[in-house]
């Protein structure tokens, strides 16, 4: 009796015979059908007609039968959601049966009905499911927040189950603060901002207790969900890290890996002195061995994450390089990452068996098993300098075999080898040319190429070697070619008298017949340099090359700590960071929440793909390519001071004006360069920009947007390009800004991003502006109110500083703050000092008090903000939208007002009005 | 989390899927479909694939490809861990896992997979806790079940589900009280062409069989713990008994179940029980090779060797082999090129060995590589370790379990290079 028999019906009328059974009185034949009806199902035929038959049978005693008639329910009530309101009432009826097996089986299937009505009439049984006696359903209501959440995560806010669920961590039974854990972590995960395990040290201590005694499963949740702690100091990582290593001896290898996530992790906060450190080390090699004893599958995801964990402390495994010696029948991928690892483990100390290792691999059957292992053969030599001889021997032994494919690879490695030891080992080039006709792919052959360029003055025939490959110049990739004729001009500044029509033979193929923009570009360049000076092109084409180091295919640091972090996930085995989020790593580049005008990702990441091409693996070309680099800058910069000069100098009337500075460098931003300042003249504040283009190509299309900030800077206008900009061509804009736009606080206060978008890019970057743009000129208090408000103030609303070798008495000083909008209510003459009492009003109606207190050659000078329970009072003056947004405004800045970053912003404004230049502000 | 399993056979049909959260279209798996062509061999094929909208994760276990979809962050491992589990329930459930064992049950399958998981997390997947929950296939259960019309599912709370022991079930009852060990250790290891070791380790584990009533509270202890430094514990074993005292202290599950898997490093000296003396020879520019290989006792500890094969997989240009053996029987498949030699026991009297001719291709170069051989054999009553049990107690009941311990020495991943 198998159920097989359920898989013969595959006749017509099937469907019509399913219902049939499934509507018999008998019990048996009813279990029957449905069991047919799954069985299809699970095959992936269509069995949705038979719903409202298969429903029906719901209402049973029979466990089995339900269990099946719910399997199906699963299934199907997403395309028949009217029907499987039917099943509703068997669901709440479920939830309150005696036993719990029912109440757990009810709740869970119930939050795997992705149905939205539904859901309605879920809430309820869920919340007592969540509060219920029995552990078992406690923990299967848990799993069911979490599915509820998915279907309709707005339902699961509204009815506080979120509070419920972080309530079950500090639930007594560890499989329900497992599961519960495992919920929160997953509805944290689509909600990456949301705060949910908010985890502090009694939940962490909660989590530790449960660790020990919930499934390995539940083990997983908790130690992934520890990773995202940060402990408060060394002392707390280390008793976290204590009550975890027991979990390195567990048998399901992804506890294993969570623990080792955890330690990693937490081992940065340890000292290297602490004994704990050591033993620390000691005990994560073991763990890490083992899993390479495991199910291939398991090696492979182990074998990504310790290439990780090598990198980041080698030490851990630096005596058990024997067991990533690859095996015969290892599967491919476990033989190429085994591969990887060895070389990353390469020591003096071990190089011997490594090599001897590595030439075995080099005779397997495999082939991309044994070009990985020739390269690796080279990739040792450069990394253990004591061995390079004889992997270069274990290389030319290789090259002997005659085997096609590893003599190429060989070739490609001994060229490496030739940059990192020059003049070392060229005895070997002879050796290297006979094999010359062998080669047949577009790397060996430009390696192959480069080799006889480079020694061309030891090569007595180079000319003829050369010559051959010249024949199919156009056959050629376009690696060979470029390699071809930088190997040709490099040999004629060696051999000039006999190479003459070689070389004219190689720029007209690659000037004249080639469409290949580089290879054209680089012909020309080749060539105009050979005309116009050949001494100059000597030191180009034949400067020294920087040496090659091991580290080139080392991860970069930053990413590598990133990555540790994600030890164990799909992150670790793609070495590549999660997507969510962009990669926030230049200064100046720096993106809020929103991304303006979407594309910023792409534009930080090409960046450096042009010079990645050039500084990899195709060496030739930086001497090249340097010299327009080195030509253009320069001039441009300088020619750009000089305006900066000029309008620094030309609208020193008014308010004060920084001169203008390089807010985005031509650079970051493809030849687009910017430079600006702010400006504030008769109420309206103008951003004045300098756009000059050091690009080749003509730039269109200019516009611009800023992010919000703190106090609503928007553009009033679009950014007006009349004509195209051309190379080299500056234009000069001043763009009106208003402050209604929308608001935000930012960090500094000041900060503001911007975005510029033109015919090529989008460009984002940050500037600071400075707060005397926003004063309004209706800025000078009543004095009563004055008087009033500045008693009023809180005394923590006060901050006070010092403005040294300021020459000016006190009516100098009152007008040169009002040019700034700063107004003088008061005066008053206190033992010889004059008192002046200042205010000054933000475009956001927020008022600042200052008093001056003007010793000869000493003011002080004291600002007060009004506190925030003054604001109905500031709100009628505001130019602004709604009362929402003013609200904000003025919170945000209220709060900020009286951090350190405010203060010496204004007092920046204060030494600006007296046009003093601070050359770094004392705190 | 996990979202959907595949059952994929080796011709490449997907015959079972299992949705835990929305349904996943079949298509998915042409991307699997892709890997696998490109990998050629069936074990070659990664198990971590993405795809535009999904992860696929998989595992090859018994011709078949467990293949599961994954939507969000997962760690890898724990799937991989999973399917490993899914697997050994059906082996469990049906004795093999296999397309054929996996129809017949379908229904089973079906019920198992729903219980084993819930919206991806994992819920039950301890066997005996499942067994409480979804009673095995027997014949006479079925017959049973077909007069009766009675079901084969459990209609209580598995009592182990929520317990601090949640892989004991309670009430447990025998007549006879038995305690079984296992010790088996596996010997991995790479023999260069001179003979000496390049590489050897040995993967212990001992597997025990317990079927004792009530709750037992067992403790194992050794002659030699200090052998063990790196093992991996079953979650019955009491972490902090070992850490201090180096004793095996547990209440184990009911039946058959790995008490502790174990490495004994590279770093100890790790004896070889056999030793290969070999010369495989083609000569340049005809198509005939020479090929000689006898086999023999080394650091046996004076047990016998038994259950010899060796398996070589000879070069693609090898035609044909015409071998003569002193002892058992050999077989050349000319279409995977694999030679297999069934040596049976070794006599140090006389040493079994096996050689003769090869075929080559005619006018094809002369092979580059040279074969390995892979080695398998058994030895009983020896753990190549040395670790012995020194004794088991039993507290908490009261009868006297009867007990046994038995060792045995295996070949694992055991490769001689020529």
């Amino acid at each position: 009796m198998t159920d097989s028999k359920y898989f013969t019906t595959t006749k017509k009328g099937e469907i019509f015979e399913l219902k049939a059974e499934l509507n018999s009185d008998k019990k048996e034949k009813k279990k029957e059908a449905v069991k047919k009806v799954i069985a299809s199902m699970t095959v992936g035929k269509d069995v949705s007609a038979l719903f409202p038959d298969v429903v029906n049978c719901m209402q049973t005693d029979n466990l089995e039968l339900k269990k099946l008639v719910y399997l199906y329910l699963m299934n199907y009530a997403k395309s028949q959601p009217d029907m499987a309101i039917m099943a509703v009432n068997t669901f709440v009826k479920d939830c309150e049966d005696p036993n719990p097996l029912i109440r757990a089986l009810a709740v869970r299937t119930m939050g795997c009905i992705r149905v939205d009505k539904i859901t309605e009439y879920l809430c309820e049984p869920l919340r007592k499911c969540l509060k219920d006696e029995d552990p078992y359903v406690r923990k299967t209501a848990a799993v069911c927040v979490a599915k509820l959440h998915d279907i309709n995560a707005q339902l699961v806010e509204d009815q506080g189950f979120l509070d419920t669920l972080k309530d079950l961590i500090s639930d007594s039974n560890p499989m329900v603060v497992a599961n519960a854990v495992a919920a929160l972590s997953e509805i944290a995960e689509s909600h990456p901002s949301s705060n949910l395990l908010d985890l502090n040290p009694q939940s962490i201590n909660k989590l530790l207790t449960a660790l020990n005694e919930c499934t390995e499963w539940g083990q997983i949740f908790i130690l992934d969900c520890l990773a995202n702690y940060t402990p408060k100091d060394d002392r707390e990582a280390q008793s976290i890290c204590e009550r975890v290593t027991p979990r390195l001896s567990h048998a399901n290898s992804a506890v294993v890996l969570s623990a080792v996530k955890v330690l990693m992790k937490f081992m940065e906060m340890l000292s290297k002195d602490l004994d704990y450190y050591g033993t620390l080390l000691k005990k994560l090699a073991p763990p890490l061995v083992t899993l390479l004893s495991a199910e291939p599958e398991l090696q492979y995801v182990a074998l990504r994450n310790i290439n990780l964990i090598v990198q980041k402390r080698p030490e851990i495994l630096k005596h058990e390089m024997k067991v990533f010696f690859v095996k015969y029948n290892d599967p491919i991928y476990v033989k190429l990452e085994k591969l990887d690892i060895m070389i990353r483990l390469a020591s003096q100390a071990n190089i011997a068996q490594v090599l001897a290792e590595l030439k075995e691999y080099a005779t397997e059957v495999d082939v991309d098993f044994v070009r990985k292992a020739v390269r690796a053969i080279g990739r040792c030599a450069i990394k253990v300098e004591q061995s390079a001889e004889r992997c270069v021997s274990t290389l030319l032994d290789l090259i002997q075999t005659k085997v096609n494919y590893v003599v190429q690879e060989a070739i490609v490695v001994i060229k490496d080898i030739f940059r990192k030891y020059p003049n070392k080992y060229e005895s070997v080039i002879a050796t290297l040319c006979e094999n010359l006709d062998s080669l047949d792919e577009p790397e060996a052959r430009a390696a192959m190429i480069w080799i006889v360029g480079e020694y061309a003055e030891r090569i007595d025939n180079a000319d003829e070697l050369l010559e051959s490959f010249l024949e199919g110049f156009h056959d050629e990739s376009t690696q060979v070619q470029l390699q071809l004729l930088t190997g040709i001009v490099k040999l004629f500044l060696k051999k000039p008298t006999e190479t003459q029509e070689l070389v004219q033979q190689v720029l007209s193929l690659a000037t004249q017949d080639s469409d290949n923009p580089d290879l054209r570009d680089r012909g020309y360049i080749y060539w105009r340099l050979l005309s116009t000076d050949p001494v100059a092109a000597k030191e180009v084409v034949l400067a020294e090359k920087p040496l090659i180091s091991e580290e080139t295919d080392l991860i970069e640091p930053t990413l590598l700590d990133e990555l540790i972090c994600y030890i164990g996930t799909l992150a670790s085995v793609y070495h590549k960071p999660p997507m969510s989020g962009p990669p926030l790593t230049t200064s100046s580049v720096q993106m809020g929440a929103v991304d303006l005008l979407g594309g910023g990702l792409d534009s930080l990441v090409c960046h450096g793909c042009p010079l990645d091409d050039i500084g990899g693996t195709n060496f030739v070309a930086p001497p090249t390519a340097a010299v327009p680099a080195s030509l253009g800058a320069p001039i441009g910069s300088g020619l750009s001071d000089l305006f900066d000069l000029t309008s620094g100098v030309g609208t020193l009337s008014g308010s004060y004006v920084a001169p203008k500075a390089v807010w985005l460098p031509a650079m970051k931003a493809k030849g687009l360069e910017i430079s600006g300042t702010f400006t504030r003249q008769v109420g309206s504040i103008s951003m004045d920009l300098q756009l000059t283009n050091k690009a080749l190509q003509v730039m269109t299309d200019f516009a611009i947007q800023f992010n919000r900030n703190s106090f609503g800077l928007a553009p009033a206008a679009p950014l007006q390009v009349h004509a195209p900009l051309s190379p080299n061509q500056t234009v000069e804009i001043s763009l009106p800004l208003s402050t209604v736009g929308s608001v935000m606080k930012m960090e500094p206060l000041n900060n503001l991003q911007v975005a510029v978008k033109n015919n090529i890019d989008v460009f984002y970057f940050s500037t600071l502006y400075p707060l005397h743009i926003l004063f309004v000129e209706d800025g000078k208090m009543d004095r009563q109110m004055f008087l009033a408000t500045w008693k009023d103030i809180p005394n923590e609303n006060e901050a006070q500083f010092q403005i040294r070798d300021c020459p000016l008495n006190a009516e100098a000083v009152s007008s040169k703050l009002q040019s700034s909008n700063i107004f003088t209510v008061a005066k008053r003459n206190v033992e010889g000092q004059d008192m002046l009492y200042q205010s000054l009003k933000l475009t956001n109606g927020i008022w600042v008090l200052a008093e001056l207190r003007i010793q000869p050659g000493n003011p002080s000078c004291t600002v007060r903000a009004p506190a925030p329970t003054l604001r109905p009072w500031s709100l009628p003056f505001v130019p602004c939208q709604g009362v929402v947004l003013v609200e904000d405004a003025v919170q945000a800045s209220l709060q900020a007002w009286l951090e350190p970053e405010s203060v010496r912003s204004l007092k920046r404004t204060f030494l600006e009005s007296f046009h003093i230049h601070p050359v770094r502000l004392p705190r | 989390m996990i979202h959907s399993l595949f059952l994929i056979n080796c011709s490449g049909d997907i015959f079972l899927e299992k949705h835990w959260k929305s349904v996943v279209s079949q298509s998915v798996c042409d991307y699997f479909f892709e890997a696998q062509e490109k990998a050629a061999d069936v074990e070659n094929v990664p198990p971590v694939i993405s795809t535009p909208h999904h992860y696929l994760i998989s595992i090859y276990r018994d011709k078949l490809f467990f293949v599961s979809v994954i939507q969000t962050e997962v760690p890898p491992l724990f799937v991989i861990e999973f399917l490993h589990r899914v697997a050994d329930t059906f082996q469990d459930y049906f004795g093999e896992c296999s397309e054929a064992a996996i129809k017949d049950n379908v229904v089973i399958v079906y019920e198992l997979l729903e219980e084993m998981l819930d919206n991806g997390f994992p819920l039950a997947t301890e066997s005996n806790i499942l067994k409480e929950l979804i009673k095995p296939p027997t014949i006479l259960r079925s017959v049973v079940n077909s007069i009766t019309g009675s079901s084969n599912v459990g209609d209580t709370l598995p009592t182990g589900q929520l317990s601090n022991i949640p892989w004991r079930r309670a009430g447990v009852k025998y007549t006879n009280n038995e305690a079984y060990f296992d010790v088996v250790e596996e010997i991995d290891a790479i023999i260069d062409k001179s003979g000496s070791t390049v590489f050897a380790e040995i993967q212990g584990v001992i597997d025990a069989c317990i079927k004792l009533s009530g709750m037992p509270d067992l403790s194992l202890s050794f002659m030699n713990p200090r052998l063990l430094d790196d093992v991996s514990f079953h979650p019955c074993i009491r972490f902090k008994r070992w850490e201090s005292e180096r004793v095996l202290s547990f209440i184990p599950p009911d039946g058959n179940f790995r008490l502790i898997s174990y490495r004994v490093s590279s770093q100890n000296l790790v004896a070889i029980p056999v030793y290969v003396k070999h010369s495989i020879s083609f000569k340049e520019n005809s198509s005939c090779g020479r090929f000689d290989i006898t086999i023999g006792p080394k650091q046996n500890m004076g047990k016998t060797i038994e259950g010899i094969t060796v398996t070589v997989h000879m070069p693609k240009v090898v035609l044909n082999m015409n071998l003569t053996t002193t002892q058992g029987s050999y077989t050349f498949d000319p279409v995977t090129k694999v030679l297999t030699w069934d040596v049976g026991k070794i006599t140090p009297q006389k040493l079994p060995s096996l050689k003769g001719l090869v075929n080559l291709q005619s006018g094809a170069p002369k092979p580059e590589e040279n074969p390995s051989l892979n080695i398998q054999f058994k030895i009983q009553q020896l753990a190549i370790s040395g670790l012995k049990v020194n004794r088991l107690d039993m507290y908490g009941e009261k009868y006297k379990p009867f007990k046994g311990v038995k060792y045995v020495t295996k070949a694992g991943k055991f490769q001689v290079r020529t």
